[in-house]
Formats: structure tokens, sequence, C-alpha cells
């Protein structure tokens, strides 16, 4: 299977990833190499195999409900790029 | 042309753990921002959750209270998208098995039970909040409430009207905090609810485009947005257009939902199975460890109460709208060893009279269940009358101390003393000899105004049954 | 000084023949002299020098441990608190990190000093260290060669003796073929062995951390500190951390090694074959016997494997957006505008492409074709080694199909980039401990590695297999020409 730029553009931005109309060809090209090297699981039969999530089959561990986290806010905000009033800041959102 | 609705309500309970749902940071409400987010909650590089025991044990125990099954392999998966409220890009959430499955709930409306399916509750996290006041035109994002947990609970569109949505909700509601799950408080968004409304006309089998309302918070509103959103739709459809599959908002102000702009993009979250979260397993040991911490049931309890108490079905209802108000009541009763109706008349009429109007809670009452039985015992004593008691009541209320203590500074003890209710009388009848003579003439409703007079005479504290006796006796000669 | 194992330095510690002062300035030195080859993201001697003289004083109260004094380089993608942390991206090139991985925490409680951080493929995604935002890796073996990947930095630090020992992190090889191209002993623990806590994540259920050393001894040395449970981290495995030096001194008698016929096939450079067949002969020699396994769906490690690493990383790397953290652009228009040009300028052409890859893997429409599918041959796999440790105690093999290759020969081709982990990449699908030991040379003097697999929490025996192997040869103490 091999993407076309528009596919390419629709990914990308699903990703978050601004691409240019170059990048989309480059990317259509690469992106589509390396899905002919996925395609070849499809040489395997796995009708009926359990898909494996995690590689060990133990389930998960639970913790007790604790508080064991001191406030560190300022710490956290000295590598923010924009915060005020303890908030973080970003370009207004709209709903 | 008849026209039926069909709701369906996915309700976010916050679980009211100490601390959230993957990290060991607070959760409580109302804390500076961004002080209750950890190094998890922000997500910064390399962090990884760890699930709080104490959510899964809620969880549990809501499945077993609405008779559902549970999933004893359970899996978090991840719901991607990108918003600067959901620090990782995805939520944690339950997607393909879910920890609880199927139950049902009974809801009560207008006299009428019916029985509404609820599909599915699963765990997941909640998100932060953004603060749309101006910040130089951008908006502030505080986390402290990213990653508290949350139980969304998926009603089957089983609802029929915006009264039966609010029913259910109401129920839930009752239920999740008689459980100790939630706190139920709606103004702090600890239950929230997002409503699926269809219209379909009557009698098609199929329904209709549906439009979800997010984030409605309170039972009034859930009401007015699902009546305004079925008016909507029909009105549309009715006028030759065709219903949008689509998330709305309700704005109170204006009493009207409105398409929300952020969403309009197609939603593709890519879920998948969460690489960090090993399934969640509950065997049955820890079934039964939760079930044994069940608490008996409101639906359950009312009956009993029914049944054991003699309470008709109002008064049963009032008595175990809340664990709090049950256990009260119960207290009382056994407190008072007295008439458990009579308890539950001072209950669920009067107490609740002042906590109405005093907009408080049972929990808050000034007026302990202890107190209460104390007063039913000087009613069934004969030290007050109920007359009496009812002031006695409200100077308790006021703070001014227990039923004892008020009777005495009061002094409002019943005069049972024959003696003194019988020199009552004799004053009176020495005062009134007109209507004296008038009574004896056959006017014999002048009845009541002796036993008005006596009773004024001892300022109420006569036992009017003995006044009754002996006035009759006097009067007669 | 320069040349000795961690072991050697810490008998030199407890002798006081050196101060850990002493030790710290010393690969500092080297660390400067030999910039060119670009090992180091981070240095700071002040910070390095401080932890050397509180291990001089621990040392001094008779409260030493094995690796009290002892200057370890730590993969940049490992947080230290304090330390930039950059995880090889221009995303994080600024960001110092506010907290200690529990990889880095427990160095520091053993009283090991942080040497310097160290240059890695952008978010560990790459097999020649040529996707670092920081410049590429060379080779001390030959500058004009790459070091491998993604941990190329801590490669050439420990080839180039500008520290005695790394970490490094192996999510489909890249702790163990850094390792073969350098001539290392490199150990990709057992899934579950290694806290991921604070280790920056780019497959999930695929990372584990690990020790780059000069010899099995050294690596047991390390993943002793290193291993245990940890309750920050959900799939951490809470069992006994074994003691993995006692275990290195067992005989070999009756060790049954498994020989997979797909890893002797079609791609394997002769000299590598030479080389790696050459050591199955001295483990005979050794007492080992040898049986031929099948692993059938090995040549499908990689399609499966650039699916899931793929998939969980499109998620993984979804928090770098701009906001709380790291890089964020210097113009946009709104919201979205600024998520995508943070993204876009923030990450690498790497990075992006195995987003977009997985991205598209779990999308709406290809979730069951691809990622479930890949699942489900993940599966296989895992079984392929159940059935062949059957018949024996370790699967040997090479570790990479060709020694070091030139510096761009393959960045530009992505696909056949991926192929250099063809050997590596379905031990960690497995989730089995897998370990790179020297094994010789290229015609062009370039080291080959030999793999070794061990069965799940199996790392005592792997090692003991390794060390015995050191104990009868010496490449693993050769030092590339200039740097000795």
């Amino acid at each position: 299977m091999s993407l076309d730029r528009d596919q390419v553009r629709k990914i990308a931005h699903l990703a978050r990833l601004e691409i240019s109309e170059a990048e989309s060809s480059a990317y259509a090209e690469s992106l589509s190499r390396i899905l002919g090297l996925i395609e070849q699981m499809n040489a395997v039969d796995t009708t009926g195999v359990e898909p494996m999530a995690h590689p060990n089959d133990a389930g998960l561990r639970l913790r007790a409900d604790a508080v064991s986290e001191a406030d560190q806010r300022e710490r956290f905000q000295a590598v923010a790029p924009a915060t005020e009033a303890g908030l973080y800041l970003v370009p207004k959102v709209i709903e | 042309m008849e026209w039926e609705s069909v709701i369906g309500l996915e309700i976010h309970a916050q679980l009211s753990t100490r601390s959230k749902a993957f990290s060991g940071a607070a959760t409580r409400y109302g804390a500076e921002p961004n002080t209750q987010a950890c190094a998890v909650d922000i997500a910064l590089p390399g962090v990884l959750p760890v699930f709080n025991e104490q959510a899964a044990r809620m969880a549990v125990k809501f499945g077993l209270a609405i008779g559902a099954q549970i999933n004893h392999r359970s899996v978090f998966a991840r719901k991607n998208y990108f918003y600067p409220d959901l620090p990782k890009g995805y939520q944690i959430s339950q997607y393909e098995i879910p920890v609880v499955a199927k139950g049902s709930l009974t809801i009560e409306l207008d006299g009428h039970e019916r029985l509404i399916g609820i599909t599915r509750a699963h765990l997941e996290e909640d998100a932060g909040k953004s603060l749309h006041e101006d910040f130089h035109g951008m908006t502030g994002i505080d986390l402290n409430r990213a990653g508290t947990p949350l139980l969304e609970i998926v009603s089957e569109p089983d609802l029929r009207s915006a009264k039966e949505a609010v029913a259910y909700m109401k129920k839930l509601h009752q239920l999740v905090v008689y459980l100790g799950i939630c706190d139920g408080n709606m103004q702090e968004g600890s239950f929230r609810c997002d409503a699926n409304v269809s219209v379909r006309r009557k009698g098609d089998p199929k329904f209709g485009t549906r439009a979800e309302i997010k984030n409605v918070n309170s039972f009034r509103f859930v009401e007015k947005a699902i009546e305004f959103e079925i008016e909507r739709q029909i009105d549309l459809i009715e006028s030759g257009k065709s219903v949008v599959q689509e998330t709305r908002l309700y704005d109170a102000d204006k009493d009207q939902t409105r398409s929300m702009r952020s969403k309009e993009e197609a939603m593709d979250y890519r879920y998948f199975p969460d690489p960090d979260l090993p399934p969640l397993v509950v065997d049955e040991a820890f079934v039964r460890e939760v079930q044994a911490t069940l608490p008996e049931l409101p639906d359950a309890r009312r009956a009993r109460f029914m049944s054991q108490y003699g309470l008709n079905r109002y008064d049963a209802g009032v008595l175990t709208s809340s664990r709090e108000m049950a256990e009260y009541y119960e207290t009382a009763v056994r407190e008072s060893k007295g008439d458990p109706k009579i308890v539950a008349n001072w209950i669920a009429v009067e107490l609740s009279g002042y906590l109405n109007l005093d907009n408080k809670d049972i929990a808050e009452s000034p007026v302990s269940a202890k107190m209460i039985a104390g007063l039913v015992q000087r009613i069934a004593d004969n030290t007050i009358s109920g007359k009496i008691a009812k002031e006695v009541l409200e100077a308790m209320w006021a703070g001014e101390g227990d039923a004892d203590a008020v009777i005495a500074k009061k002094g409002l003890k019943q005069i049972t003393d024959t003696g003194a209710i019988e020199k009552a009388i004799d004053e009176v009848i020495a005062k009134n000899t007109a209507q004296l003579e008038q009574y004896r003439a056959g006017k014999e409703a002048l009845f009541g105004f002796f036993v008005g007079q006596v009773m004024k005479a001892t300022r109420g504290k006569a036992n009017p049954q003995q006044v009754n006796e002996l006035l009759k006796k006097k009067l007669a000669g | 000084m320069f040349k000795k194992t961690v072991a050697e330095l810490s008998r030199a510690l407890a002798s006081k023949a050196v101060s850990s002062v002493e030790l710290t300035q010393l690969f500092l030195d080297r660390i400067s002299k030999y910039r060119d080859l670009n090992a180091f993201i981070t240095v700071d001697p002040e910070k390095s020098l401080a932890q050397a003289r509180a291990a001089d004083a621990r040392r001094a109260k008779g409260e030493a441990a094995a690796l009290t004094g002892i200057p370890v380089a730590q993969k940049d993608i490992f947080c230290a608190d304090g330390w930039l942390t950059t995880c090889g991206s221009k995303m994080l090139s600024s960001f110092i990190a506010p907290y200690d991985a529990t990889a880095i925490a427990r160095f520091s409680g053993a009283g090991a000093v942080l040497l310097g951080k160290t240059n890695m493929d952008e978010f560990a995604m790459g097999s020649s260290n040529e996707t670092s935002h920081f410049g590429p890796v060379r080779n001390p073996w030959d500058p004009t060669t790459v070091p491998g990947g993604s941990s190329g930095g801590s490669a050439a630090a420990v080839a180039a003796r500008l520290a005695p020992a790394a970490t490094g992190t192996d999510t489909g090889g890249s702790i163990r073929q850094p390792a073969a191209l350098t001539n290392l002993t490199g150990l990709k623990p057992s899934y579950g062995r290694v806290s991921r806590y604070g280790m920056i994540a780019f497959a999930s259920s695929l990372d584990q951390g690990g020790p780059m050393t000069q010899s099995a001894e050294d690596a047991a040395l390390l993943l002793g500190v290193m291993a245990g449970f940890d309750q920050r981290d959900s799939t951490s495995v809470d069992a006994p951390v074994p003691d993995f030096v006692a275990a290195l001194d067992h005989p070999l008698k009756g060790l049954r090694i498994g020989l997979p016929k797909e890893y002797f096939g079609d791609g394997l450079s002769a000299d590598v074959a030479k080389a790696v067949e050459a050591a199955i002969a001295e483990y005979r020699k050794l007492g080992a016997q040898t049986v031929e396994v099948s692993l059938p769906n090995s040549s499908l490690a990689i399609p499966c494997y650039y699916v899931l690493a793929p998939a969980e990383a499109s998620s993984n790397l979804s928090r770098y957006d701009g906001v709380r953290y790291g890089f964020r652009a210097a113009e946009y228009k709104d919201l979205i505008d600024m998520y995508c040009k943070t993204r876009a300028q923030g990450f690498g052409a790497e990075v992006k492409r195995r987003i977009m890859i997985g991205t598209y893997a779990l999308s709406a429409g290809y979730y069951d074709a691809y990622y479930l599918k890949a699942q489900r041959l993940r599966r296989l796999i895992a079984q392929d080694f159940e059935q062949a440790f059957e018949v024996c105690d370790v699967i040997m093999g090479p570790t990479s199909p060709t020694t070091a290759f030139k510096l761009g020969a393959k960045s530009d081709d992505p696909v056949s980039m991926y192929l250099s982990d063809i050997y590596t990449i379905s031990v960690n699908l497995a989730g089995l401990p897998g370990l790179s030991i020297p094994a010789g040379f290229d015609g062009k003097g370039l080291p080959v590695g030999l793999q070794i697999i061990g069965r799940y929490f199996g790392e005592e025996r792997l090692l003991n297999v390794a060390h015995q192997y050191q104990q009868a040869t010496d490449w693993h103490r050769r030092l590339p020409k200039g740097f000795d």
C-alpha cells in the first residue's frame, strides 16, 4: 500500500506536524516504502492468535490510595515556555 | 405527528479517592493552580502511571450495586488527542474491555417504575481545566484536576423524556453518594453529565441522528437542555431539514444548546491498549472483599423500612434518600425505643422542614438522632404534648440543648397533677359563667372554648387528655 | 588507569590507589581531549567532581559499595535532576530535568559519579546515532564510520575509554548493536528487570535500560545496581535481584547453545559470520554443545516492530506540545498552529516519519490490519523462542549483520537502516534478555559482536556464559588505535 500526499497531510495533521508541500512528497515516498516493509507481515496467517500487548502476562499491580507527592510547581514551571499566576499559558482555546 | 425522544446519558462521577488515579498527587478541590499536579500529572518526559487500588475498589462496588457483571480482566487504553488540558496528549481510559459490564437501575417517575439499562462503567482519568479569563489573549491551564479518577457510567438509550433522564440521573447520584464512591458535588464538577439526544416518529424502530450535549452540571439544566434539544430537533425535521451528528454545549443563560466549534473536526482517537499498564485484574477474592463492604442499597433499605417499621412509601423514601439520613432514622428509633412511625414523622416532616429551610444536609443538623429520640421519649412519657414538642424542637434547632434541657429551662413540663388542672378549670368556669350557662343549655360546641381557655391558663402545658376528661365532668356540674 | 575495567577500578579505589576525584578528573580530561567523537551532549565537571568528593568522603567513612566513586556515563535519555536531559532532540534541547530517573537514583545511591550525558539518536530512534540533534557520533575504531545507535554516544565513550562504563537503552537493539560495532559488552535486560521510570519513553512495551561495559563482569556489577522492582513502574517485575557477579564463575560444561538457522542466512556479511562461528567454536572448546534451532517468524520481526514501536512512539511523543516544557515555536497563528509548528520544528525527520507511521497504523480503518496483526505476530515470535528454549539454554548468533558502516551510508534510506537490527529486534518483541560481546574483528579491523539471548529473567546465566568466554579470550580488552 502506498500513501499519496493527501493522506500524508491528513496523518501529519492528526499527529500535529506541520509539513510543507515539498515535504509531503518526500514523506509520501519514504512512508510508502516503510509500509511496503511492514506489509511483509501478511506473509503469515495469524488467524486465532491472541494479540500480545505486553511481554509478560502479569496483571496490573495497584498502588495504595495515599498522597505521596508534594507541590513542586515552582520547579516544574521553571522549564515551562510560558506561565502566569501559576498557570501554563497557551494560545486562546476556543470552544 | 407524534414524536418520541430517545436519550442516553453518560455520567462522569469523580471517585472520591485521596490521591489521583495514576499518581500520588492530592485530589483536593480548590487548591492553588498546578500545586496538585505532580510530575506524572504534567506528563514530564519519562514518568509512568501506577493505578490507585481504591479507584478499582470503588468501580467494582458500583458494578455490584447495579447488579452488573464485573470483568475480571479489563484493559486501560489510550485515547489520543491534542488539547492543552490533556498533558500526555492522550487520556488513559478503558475502551474495549471496561471493568463494569452490563447492569441496570430502577427509576421511579410519577409513581411508575422503569428499569434503565446501564451499558457499562469504565475507569478513566480526568483532564485539567482551561481558564479563559484573558491572559493577554492567552488561555491559562490548571492541571490540578488532571488525573483525578472518574467512573464513566454509560446508560442504554432507554430514557424517553427529559424528566426520565433527570430521574435516572438523580437515582444514580443518590447511589454513588450512598456507596461513598463520589461526593456528588455538582458545583465542583464531581458529577457531570453528557446527554445523547435524538428524536424519532413514534413507532419507528430506528433511532434518529443524535446530538451529544456536553457537560451539563445540574439536574435542572439537564432537563432544560434536553427539552430544548428535543424541540430543536423536531423543528429541524418538521421544517424539512435534518439533524447533524455533533457535539453541542448548553448555554444556561440563553437556555439553548449550540454547536461546539472545536469539535468540528472529525476525531480519530487511535485507541490502543496502554503499554505502560498491564490489564487490571479483579479476581473473585477482590470482588468478595468489596462485596463485604457494600452497604444496604437505597431501594432495599426503603423496602425494609416499609416492612420493618410500617412506614408509608413516601416517608420511607425520604428517610432513605441518603445513607446518613437512613442511619439517623434508625439510630433515633433505637434510642427512643418508641413507635417508629412517630419517630419517622418527627424526622421526615418536622426536622426535614428545618433542614430544607436552612438548606442543610442531615449530617449538618444541629439536632442529633439522639436528641430527636429524647424528644420522642418525652412525648411518649407524657412529659410534653405533641404541640409543645414542636416548640421544643424549634429550641433544639436553635441550639438551646436537648429536649430535657429545653423543657426544664422553659418550664414546658406537662401538668398532669389532677388537682392543679382542676384548679385551673375551676378558675376558667368561674370567669365564664355566661358561656357555662349556654353550654349547659345545649351549646356543646363551647366545649372547645373551655379547653382553649384552660390550655391558655396553663400555658399549653396541661395534659390535653386530662383536661378533656376533667372539664367534661365539671361542666356537667 | 583509564584502561581499567570497573571491577579493577573498584579495587583500586578500595585500596586507596586512586581517589574518585582523581578518576573523575582523568575521564573528564579524556572527554575533553576526544571531544571530536561527539560522544557527550552534556558534561558538567563541577557537578561530577562534587559527586566524586562525596563518594570519597563516603569511602573514608567505610560506607563504600562496589560502584562508589566509579564514574559512569549516562545516556541522555535518563532524566537526571538538575541536568540538561535532551534525548538527542531539539524538542528537549533546553530541558533541565526536575527529577531523577530510578536508574539514576540507584546509581547515585550506590555512590557512582555521573560523568556526563551521552549523545544518542533522537528519542532513541536510529541505528547509527546520525539522527541526533547534536550531530553524529564517530566510532573510535574508525572515525569515518558510525558507532551504531541509538546508544552511540555511550558506545563511543566506553570504547574510547572516555568513561569506564555507561548506560544505554534498547528498544530494538540500541544497546547490543552499538556494543557490537564498538567492541563492548552490552546487555539488554529482560523486560521488567530494570525500571523505566524517568527513562524517556520511545516504545513502552519494548524499552529496557541496561549497561554498556568493557566486560561481562562490569555488566554484572552495573546491572546489580540498575535492576530491581520499582513501584513507580507498573511494568517492573517484583522479583529478587540475584548476585550477578557471584554467578559469573559457573563452568560451561553441559551448556546447550541453540543456533537459529535463520540468523546465519542471507544478508549476513562473511566476516561477521566467520568471527561468530569462531566464537561458537571457542564455546565448544569450553564444554558447550550446540544444537540447531529455528525461529521461523524471525524474518517478520522487523515489519512487526515497525508497526508496534512507531505506534507506541506516536502516542508517547504527543506530550511534546510546547505547553509545559521543552521547545515552543516562536511564531504561530493559534493553538493548533502552535502545536503543528512546535512539533514540526522540534522533531527531526526520522522521528516525524515514525510518528506518522505509528499514527497511521493506529488510525481508524487500519488498526486491525496493522496494529492488531503486528501484536498477533509478536506472540508468534515470542512462541518461537519458547520452543527453541526447550532444547537449549542460550541462543547465539551475530548481533548485527555487518560491522560499522560509513557515516551517511544509510541515512537517506530508512528501510536499509532498519535492517541493521534484524537480529536484535525479535528479542525485544519477546521481552527476553540479550547481550552482545566482542568476538573478533573483520578484515578492516572493525569489531564484530556475538549476540547471546537468554530465557526470561535469565541474566545470571547470560552474564556467566559471556564471562567464561572473556576468561578464555581477549577481544574485549582490545582498544582502538589512538585511544590507548
